[in-house]
């Protein structure tokens, strides 16, 4: 049965010696944050455990962002997973701040069928630093709290420590991760393609990957709307559709 | 001979969790006294495979009859939805997400339309709430009852399946009756629901979830009380509650290994849960047949949710007032919501335009079956065929 089983998690067999803080000065969590109970606990605890491994903090709609430094990210993971009772890990991602490229054929002008996105870079939620940045959620299931963590990547050569001996179920998140931005994870077990073919070349989520869909056959715009009932011809061009 | 889950050389870096030896009695009795040469052996399931569900491709090193080794190689129907939205509005982006999960798509639309909501602070009003969570439930019994048929099919038993299509289709029947879609509604708006429900919808629903009740009784005699059933399922394919966590299972899954824990319950509140009276249920075994047992009481209290929300059903509007062009202010959400397979989630960044800039996919099977490389070690090759139908993931869900 489940409470057979030996209850040394992956985490404990891979809690080691937290890696030496270098003396840069990484300011703690300055900015006030509007939380609740729970998650000023929450962050309390993350606090005692990283110190000043804690960049920025920040709230997304309801929940609580932090970003670590790069070199404290698996030190991170093991804290949640010790710390703070996070035992499942829901997911981690990559992100690309880079803004996002006008893609061929798509003329944004008065159309809205199609997202102009802002040609600034602009950090995120706690904040990011260069193009970069690796994202994680992992909540409890016993205190049913979500913690999202990031941290920022050089953009030379982005790379990480892996959390795969602290969640387990990172193996294949990383991999996609991988894949789809060329974030390399150190101490992954095998590192290769998931989706996508294994001779398949670039990094399709990055911003600057092209959408082939795109460049073959332009989006129509809005070509295929037709106005609302009770609409002069020609006003859902002016308007959006919903 | 003791038989406990052998140490092998896997892709390194799982972890080792012992099982009680006598779990696995049963197996050993069964085991053949000839000693034959038995050199290891490449077997590849699928990617076309009746197990599978769709193009999941098991590679699985074989030692006689036991599994050495199994590596699933999925993205056979990878459609690279993550970086499509990235060109979308958000009112488009519900087209796509209807295909992710398409056993219950209605379930896969509303925590993308919720994590769009509460970024632009609208709130959808309450009919439109409770309608909502309607249809999520019937989504959840149209594809548990798939389930709880499909599961006989594993094991060799063929009836079940078409006891499950036939009641599937009456819920099916339903949905298509409120949205015109039977697989993929897209019925959600940003701010409420397309339309309101048909006229004389509740009282067929009511009758429909009274012959949803009836079918979980035959499908509890029919399949989970059938011994052939429980010696093909008890016992086979453990998850301890905490590695399953650890993988990021979810859902039935994780509540059969013991995991008293329902985002319904326990979750944000974005859809009217606390006004029912229900129960989660779970099962401290984590095994196959817990999977299925959990999931034929969940198809029932779903039932019993949806009898009691009709009851309670507000009148009044089903689409609050938004503006025509859909622009979400700048920021992030995280939103995740207990699908019928798992903890379906959607991370949405905003840049203040009419589309996202980035929104991170999580879905419930990939996570799910992430956990095939350990579980699957040491068991025999039918066993794997039962472990995959009983995992129940959809591959739409896992490659997105």
């Amino acid at each position: 049965m489940a409470d057979d089983t030996s209850p040394e998690g992956p985490a404990d067999a891979a809690a080691g010696e937290p890696t030496a803080v270098p003396d840069v000065a990484a300011e703690a969590s300055a900015e006030p944050v509007a939380l609740d109970e729970a998650h000023q606990d929450l962050l309390a605890r993350l606090e005692a455990a990283l110190g000043d491994a804690i960049v920025e903090t920040g709230v997304a709609v309801h929940d609580l962002v932090v970003r670590v430094r790069r070199d404290a990210w698996r030190q991170a993971g093991e804290a949640c997973r010790r710390d703070l009772d996070c035992d499942y890990l829901s997911f981690i991602a990559g992100i690309d701040w880079l803004p996002t490229p006008r893609v061929a054929g798509d003329d944004a002008a008065g159309d809205t069928s199609s997202p102009v996105q802002p040609t600034e870079q602009t950090p995120g939620i706690a904040g990011s630093d260069g193009r970069f940045q690796v994202f994680a959620v992992v909540g409890s299931t016993a205190r049913h709290w979500w913690l999202t963590l990031k941290t920022d990547l050089d953009e030379a050569d982005p790379r990480v420590e892996s959390w795969v001996p602290v969640y387990p179920g990172a193996d294949w998140h990383e991999r996609e991760c991988w894949e789809m931005y060329g974030i390399v994870f150190d101490g992954h077990p095998s590192l290769r393609h998931i989706y996508l073919p294994a001779e398949f070349e670039g990094f399709p989520l990055r911003k600057d990957f092209p959408l082939l869909a795109r460049e073959v056959k332009p989006w129509p715009g809005l070509v295929d709307v037709e106005g609302m009932p009770g609409e002069a011809p020609g006003a859902a061009e002016e308007v959006a559709t919903t | 001979m003791t038989t406990t889950n052998p140490t092998l050389p896997g892709p390194g870096g799982l972890p080792e969790f012992e099982v009680d030896p006598a779990l696995y009695r049963h197996l050993a009795d069964a085991q053949v006294n000839v000693e034959l040469d038995t050199g290891d052996m490449i077997l590849n399931l699928g990617p076309q495979h009746p197990a599978t569900h769709g193009t999941l491709r098991l590679v699985v090193r074989l030692d006689g009859e036991r599994v050495v080794a199994a590596d699933p190689v999925i993205g056979y129907m990878h459609r690279g939805y993550e970086k499509l939205t990235e060109v979308r509005t958000y009112p488009q982006i519900t087209t796509l997400i209807n295909r992710i999960d398409w056993l219950s798509s209605f379930a896969n639309e509303v925590p993308f339309v919720a994590a769009a909501e509460e970024l632009m602070g609208i709130e959808a009003p309450p009919r439109a709430l409770q309608i909502r969570l309607v249809l999520t439930e019937l989504s959840r019994i149209a594809t548990f009852l798939l389930f709880l048929g499909e599961m006989g099919l594993q094991v060799g038993a063929i009836t079940p399946a078409f006891y499950g299509f036939r009641d599937r289709e009456y819920v099916l029947n339903l949905i298509e009756a409120v949205t015109g879609g039977r697989f993929h509604p897209n019925f959600n708006r940003i701010g409420g629901l397309k339309d309101d429900l048909p006229w004389g919808w509740l009282n067929d629903t009511r009758h429909t979830m009274e012959k949803v009740l009836d079918s979980c009784d035959t499908f509890e005699t029919l399949v989970a009380d059938n011994p052939i059933f429980e010696k093909r399922t008890r016992s086979i394919g453990i998850i301890p509650a905490e590695l399953g966590a650890a993988y990021g299972v979810s859902g039935s899954n994780l509540r059969a290994c013991g995991v008293d824990w329902d985002l319904r319950r326990d979750g944000r509140a974005f859809l009217p849960y606390s006004d029912l009276e229900w129960k989660v249920w779970t099962h401290p075994d984590g095994d196959s047949f817990a999977r299925y047992w959990v999931r034929l009481q969940e198809t029932r209290e779903s039932a019993r949710m949806v009898l009691q929300a009709l009851d309670g059903l507000a009148s009044g509007p089903v689409m609050a007032k938004v503006p025509r062009i859909i622009k979400v202010p700048e920021g992030e959400n995280w939103v995740s919501c207990e699908n019928p397979l798992g903890e379906m989630g959607y991370y949405v960044v905003s840049k203040g335009a009419t589309g996202p800039f980035r929104v991170k996919i999580r879905s419930a099977s990939f996570s799910n079956v992430s956990i095939l490389p350990w579980l699957l070690r040491g068991v025999y090759v039918p066993d794997v065929i039962t472990i995959l139908g009983s995992l129940y993931f959809i591959l739409g869900d896992i490659d997105r």
